[in-house]
């Protein structure tokens, strides 16, 4: 508690940077992966291909994966939101795929037999009605990046990891401290928000399923 | 209307659907009928275009619909399903505006339109409006599935199975409810099943299926009283007597020269009509109401200054006009009577059903009572 109350600048500075590293790439993550989660449903047999990439990536060491990205990307911010994206895509495709096709069938028909077109399908009918399990899918992920950025410390991206990790260098208790108060303040955080807005979209569901939170690090 | 020409359907090996012509008239009611598999639904779907046949033709208002947009096509076209399909993250009203919604009809007139259906399938608006679906019975859901086939008014109403899924007196009830609607409504509807009774309550024809093909299309009458083989007399099955009865409504088939005697009149009066050839005497009450029934060896052991209340037999069951024959025959079983009353809407007596009646009923060559109403 000591550090913080010495450096409040310091760790908000800190605390800022890495929100801005999270957003960015669970917001850019959610595009693309929600984009590619829709194209997966209406040409199916590129799922096996695309799903089994996304699943690959995902298993990739984040340190590596950062150093890996270094020779494209430099050092800094833009070589960590790509590989946060990178890890998100499977989860976030994944997700958006299941909440997609696990609709109850007969509603899909009755959409189609009542004449909406795909568009009208997709918007009025597919992702409000899948947006449960892709919510679901944003939860993982947010909290995943919000673990990972700590990590990008490495490549000098900042955020709350530079406090840990010199914390860890100096063997000082205070620093680390520091560093981690703030990142688990904002992971529990981020996740309420989410719960919130799922909550506020979907009043028509009674209960929410609880999502797991996976840990990453 | 609806035209189809030698339509077929094949998936892979499966033909669904074999060579299927049918011509359905405007305003007809038509019920598919037949086994599991046999081609109803695949039959059905290929109307609104949801599946596009492998070889054949259908003309809707003469023009072939594989030249027509799909998505127009499909908004004039009412579509029902078992599963009823209610979009569950919108309300009631929403739900059944949605085509009204599509065809991006002003605000005000959605609201109306679906507070007029939601009163013409029998819920209140003002209670229902700003439900979600889960918030419904399985009956008042499937009401709103019908409400929202409805929306746009349109010409063709394709249904099916849309009672399937309900318990036996809720389905009961949506059929005499939706038989009332249609004689509002009047489309031209097509309409699966699995239920023969159901089927014989709301054709006009029937079509059987079987392994894609259809084996008769024909009147109920002539389903039950001509079957065209052995699939359609074992399809139809072995009550077949008693279908026939559930087609005539007992206002077709009553005994109507009856006579009423008031408790108050005397023997005397009573033996005049028998004298004048009358046999069916009730005995009705002040009210209009049937009372009772006398007999004429009473009558003839009765002094004739003597009054009609002192040999009534107070025992006889009344039917209203408008069920049928087989509720009929339910009513004399039940209270083992010979002959029961059949009563208007203000319960007053109109007629008699007696078991020779029935008999003969069931007997007769040819059914014309339908084809006169
Ligand atoms: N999309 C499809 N792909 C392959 N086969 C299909 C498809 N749809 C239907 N079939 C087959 O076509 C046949 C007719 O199916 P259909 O759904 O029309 O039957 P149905 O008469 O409606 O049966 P039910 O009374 O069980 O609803 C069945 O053998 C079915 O397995
Ligand atoms: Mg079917």
């Amino acid at each position: 508690m000591q550090y913080i109350l010495q450096n409040p600048g310091t760790v908000l500075k800190l605390t800022l940077e890495h929100i801005q590293i999270s957003l960015i790439s669970v917001a850019v993550s959610i595009v693309i992966g929600v984009v590619i989660g829709i194209i997966l449903t209406r040409i199916k047999i590129l799922q096996g291909p695309v799903l089994g990439l996304a699943g690959v990536l995902y298993t990739i060491p984040s340190l590596a994966l950062f150093a890996m990205l270094i020779p494209f990307f430099g050092l800094g911010l833009k070589p960590t939101v790509f590989a946060l994206i990178l890890y998100s895509q499977l989860a976030i495709i994944r997700n958006t795929v299941s909440g997609i096709e696990t609709i109850d069938p007969s509603i899909i028909e009755v959409a189609e037999g009542m004449g909406m077109t795909g568009w009208q399908k997709l918007f009025l009918v597919e992702l409000p009605l899948g947006l449960p399990v892709i919510m679901a899918g944003v939860r993982m992920v947010t909290v995943m990046a919000i673990g990972v950025a700590t990590i990008a410390s490495y490549i000098s991206a900042g955020g709350l990891g530079d406090l840990i990790f010199l914390g860890m260098q100096t063997v000082d208790l205070n620093v680390i401290f520091a560093g981690a108060l703030p990142l688990i303040i904002l992971a529990l955080g981020a996740d309420r928000i989410l719960v919130l807005l799922q909550r506020k979209l979907e009043r028509w569901r009674e209960d929410l399923p609880s999502t797991g939170l996976v840990k990453e690090g | 209307m609806i035209r189809l020409e030698n339509v077929t359907k094949q998936f892979g090996v499966v033909k669904a659907v074999d060579q299927v012509n049918l011509h359905i008239t405007p305003g007809e009611f038509l019920v598919l009928i037949g086994p599991s598999g046999c081609g109803k639904t695949t039959t059905m779907k290929m109307i609104n275009r949801l599946i596009d046949p492998s070889a054949g033709r259908i003309l809707i208002k003469g023009k072939d619909i594989s030249a027509e947009d799909p998505i127009q096509l499909r908004r004039q076209i009412g579509y029902a399903i078992q599963e009823i399909g209610l979009l569950p993250h919108m309300t009631i009203a929403d739900n059944i505006a949605l085509v009204p919604r599509l065809l991006k009809w002003p605000k005000k007139k959605q609201r109306q339109r679906v507070e007029e259906l939601l009163e013409m399938v029998g819920l209140d608006a003002a209670t229902f409006m700003h439900k979600y679906p889960r918030q419904l019975s399985g009956g008042q859901r499937q009401r709103v599935g019908v409400a929202r086939a409805l929306a746009v008014d349109p010409p063709i109403m394709l249904m099916d199975e849309p009672f399937g899924a309900l318990d036996p007196i809720t389905r009961e009830q949506m059929q005499d409810e939706f038989i009332k609607l249609q004689e509002q409504v009047k489309k031209t509807i097509v309409f699966v099943t699995h239920d023969m009774d159901e089927a014989l309550k709301f054709a006009d024809r029937v079509a059987i299926m079987n392994h894609g093909k259809i084996i008769q299309c024909d009147s109920p009458e002539m389903i039950l009283r001509r079957p065209a083989n052995k699939f359609v007399r074992d399809f139809v099955g072995s009550d077949h007597t008693l279908k026939q009865l559930s087609l005539i409504k007992v206002k077709e088939a009553m005994i109507t020269d009856i006579d009423t005697l008031h408790p108050d009149n005397t023997i005397a009066q009573a033996k005049e009509l028998f004298k004048r050839g009358s046999s069916n005497i009730v005995v009705v009450a002040k009210t209009g109401e049937a009372i009772g029934y006398i007999n004429r060896e009473d009558l003839n052991k009765t002094p004739e200054d003597r009054f009609v209340s002192e040999i009534t037999v107070n025992s006889i069951s009344t039917v209203a006009s408008d069920k049928t024959l087989k509720d009929a025959l339910t009513v004399m079983l039940k209270n083992d009577a010979g002959y029961i009353a059949v009563s208007d809407e203000n319960r007053k007596p109109v007629g008699l059903i007696t078991s020779s009646r029935l008999r003969q009923i069931v007997s007769e060559p040819r059914l014309n009572s339908r084809e006169e109403q």
